[in-house]
């Protein structure tokens, strides 16, 4: 074996480690209106947030899965065998020094604390339902921005986490963000003062170390008028032998002028089901970009959306999926224009290797009385072996004769002679097949910030590691 | 150890079909052989087959390169041990550089843990793309995308130079080539001449032959060589055409 083979095989365990639970507090298995009282009590939670989460379950309770559109693998999801709220601790730590040891070495495993002193303003670390780390950097912190917990931030600043909270993506707005809005625990919230631009990444890390178990972490990121922030999340689970549940909410709001990038990469075990619903609100002349790489779980379904409200606001979304043997990528895009003016622009890349399947749903929704909106889409799908499937659902909205859209797609094949002319170069096949993979997502990748678009090319040497021989 | 490319009573299958037959041929170290024969007599084929393309079946017989026997490695393995071909038709990479490209296929062949210093690669990369010609912003463009047939010719051996391979077969590096850019190959490979390169060049005209003088020019048709010589049968060839070698070739059988 040479070196670059041993390497990958330590990388590729590098997520896939789990510690003995020691939980302080578990809700134990099952969701009924005690496990909310649970949680609620555990957090010390006023009786609005009760209210609101007990509400949320009857929306969860009440609606169908939406297998009608989506597959019905979401039927295997045992909903009365998952656990609910498991954490250690439920107050975060400042110091990596008061981080109980086993949490510690699990984030110091992943390279969080290097990457901390090395390139962001804050990190936050969340350990099964709650952060067991969080600290901003103190000339962040001085300019007002607030990054913490969302647990912490709904205690410490009510008044701005009331404002916006479920504003974005009301509970309703489909099964999963209503379970969501039942048994949420940690996720991030940020707050960016008007100009305040953080010049370096934000970042949360979420790892799920216990089995059965489902995270919903809630995340709030405002940014006032003519801020600019960048928020980064990683993702990590070991490999278990039952599923497990990742269903987040995630909402932005960017204030007049202002700027928020959102970067996530994630590479969850391949029995997470990753059922994500996130949005923005962009108003006059902001700027909304999702950055999303979605690697590994079982299936994941996103689709990362702006509602262009404001005159001349500007959303983005570029993802990357590699759906591998076994795995389902449904991810997509949605943007909703809902002021004259404003822009939006999708690009996707999907890659299926073996059996995987990538599926792209978009949504561009122009009305009639807009003017001057623009929409580029551009989804293009590679895929690695005969078998391999990707499919493509755009539903694109126009009205009026004075906005203007744009759809291409694409799909292309890596041939066997490309591959024999690579392997000629004295590339292993794996090699060569990864570095057509890198290929592919190039244009896009070459627009990330360095640091991530390293760990992308790493994960996608690791899965195609995998996938061939 | 014989220092030499060795093919032995070479048998190769396309399918159901036998393309090369009983094929004999030895390339001593530090010499350049030339193939020529018409279209279909298996040329390309041989050129694959040794490099080990999975749709080539080869039934029996033996190839070794410095006596070592190469028929057991992987494609990729036997790029490393030396053996490099210029593609008729060179593969598109869609966003792999051609920097990046020939980085990794340098970092391939590097021991456990060690990484190519970029700045040496990069001073060795401009200098040989000088010499062969092509723009420096050549590097940041994917690998043969959009290449003219000049362009993607030029790039095999600079990646050929880059490499530095033992013994290399050049399969119709002059096909697609105006004169100039004709010179410009030849000289890139005259320039690895006389070091430690062997070379099998596979032409289909005795035109490149006048830039690239073979030590022995052997034609081949129906999947064997049925004739060898020096520089002169190849200028024989030009004069009187293939049919020539057909007819000579079914007397004899």
């Amino acid at each position: 074996m040479n070196a670059a083979a041993t390497q990958l095989e330590i990388d590729r365990d590098k997520g896939d480690f789990k510690y003995e639970e020691h939980h302080k507090y578990d809700a134990g298995v099952g969701l009924n209106e005690g496990t909310i009282d649970y949680i609620c009590d555990v957090k010390g939670e006023d009786d609005w947030i009760r209210d609101f989460r007990k509400r949320a379950l009857k929306v969860f309770e009440g609606k169908p899965m939406p297998t009608h559109w989506a597959t019905k693998d979401l039927e295997n999801i045992d909903f009365s065998k998952i656990r609910y709220y498991l954490s250690g601790d439920n107050r975060t730590k400042k110091s990596w020094g008061d981080v109980p040891d086993e949490v510690k070495e699990t984030f110091e495993r992943l390279g969080i604390p290097e990457n901390e002193r090395k390139f962001l303003a804050g990190v936050e670390a969340q350990f099964d339902s709650e952060a067991a780390y969080s600290n901003i950097k103190d000339a962040v912190a001085k300019d007002g921005v607030i990054f913490m917990g969302s647990t912490e931030g709904l205690m410490e600043h009510p008044e701005i986490f009331k404002k916006w909270f479920g504003k974005v993506i009301p509970t309703g707005d489909n099964k999963f963000s209503a379970l969501n809005s039942a048994v949420f625990s940690g996720g991030s919230f940020i707050y960016v003062p008007p100009g305040v631009k953080v010049s370096h990444p934000l970042q949360a890390y979420f790892r799920i170390n216990a089995e059965n178990f489902g995270q919903f972490e809630r995340t709030l990121i405002i940014a006032d008028e003519g801020a600019e922030v960048t928020y980064m999340e990683g993702c990590t689970a070991p490999k278990f032998d039952t599923a497990t549940l990742h269903s987040a909410v995630v909402e932005l709001v960017a204030m007049p002028g202002a700027k928020i990038e959102y970067i996530t990469v994630q590479n969850w075990s391949s029995n997470v089901f990753n059922l994500v619903t996130k949005r923005a609100i962009a108003h006059e002349d902001a700027v909304v970009k999702w950055i999303d790489c979605n690697i590994g779980s079982r299936l994941t379904m996103k689709y990362p959306g702006v509602v262009l409200k404001g005159r001349r606001a500007r959303g983005e979304v570029m993802s990357i999926a590699l759906a591998n043997e076994g795995q389902h990528q449904d991810t997509g895009a949605k943007m909703i224009h809902a002021a004259d003016e404003t822009t939006s622009n999708v690009i996707s890349k999907s890659i299926s290797v073996g059996k995987g399947r990538s599926t792209y749903r978009g949504q561009v929704h122009m009305p009639k009385h807009l003017k001057g909106c623009k929409n580029n889409t551009e989804c293009d799908a590679l895929l690695i072996n005969s078998d391999s499937r990707t499919d493509t659902y755009p539903a694109i909205t126009v009205r009026g004769g004075e906005n203007y859209v744009q759809h291409e797609a694409s799909v292309s094949k890596v041939s066997a002679e490309q591959i024999f002319y690579m392997q000629q170069r004295g590339l292993s096949e794996a090699e060569a097949m990864s570095l057509s993979v890198n290929g592919f997502v190039n244009d896009l990748t070459r627009q990330f910030p360095m640091e991530y678009s390293v760990e992308l090319k790493r994960l996608i040497e690791l899965e195609m590691e995998g996938s061939v021989g | 150890m014989s220092q030499a490319l060795e093919i032995k009573d070479l048998n190769v299958n396309i399918g159901d079909k036998r393309i090369i037959k009983d094929f004999n041929l030895t390339i001593p170290k530090e010499e350049i052989h030339a193939i020529m024969g018409p279209n279909g007599t298996g040329k390309s084929t041989l050129a694959k087959a040794l490099a080990g393309h999975p749709d080539y079946e080869i039934t029996s017989g033996e190839v070794f390169m410095d006596g070592e026997s190469i028929l057991d490695l992987e494609v990729d393995e036997r790029s490393r041990a030396g053996l490099f071909l210029a593609f008729q038709y060179p593969m598109e990479i869609p966003g792999v550089t051609i920097a990046n490209f020939i980085r990794a296929a340098k970092n391939a062949r590097l021991p456990d843990g060690e990484e190519l210093n970029a700045p040496a690669y990069y001073k060795e990369l401009y200098e040989k793309m000088d010499a062969l010609k092509i723009d420096r912003k050549f590097t940041s463009r994917s690998v043969n995308e959009g290449f003219s047939g000049g362009e993607k010719k030029r790039c095999e051996i600079l990646q050929m130079a880059m490499l530095e391979p033992k013994y290399a077969v050049l399969d119709e590096t002059d096909s697609g080539l105006d004169i100039d850019a004709l010179k410009i190959v030849s000289d890139g490979v005259n320039a690895l001449r006389g070091g430690n390169l062997g070379a099998l060049v596979i032409t289909h005209y005795q035109r490149l032959l006048n830039y690239i003088i073979p030590d022995r020019v052997h034609v081949m048709y129906d999947g064997r060589i049925v004739k060898s010589g020096d520089k002169s049968l190849a200028e024989e060839l030009e004069s009187k055409g293939y049919d020539w070698i057909i007819e000579i070739t079914e007397t004899a059988a």
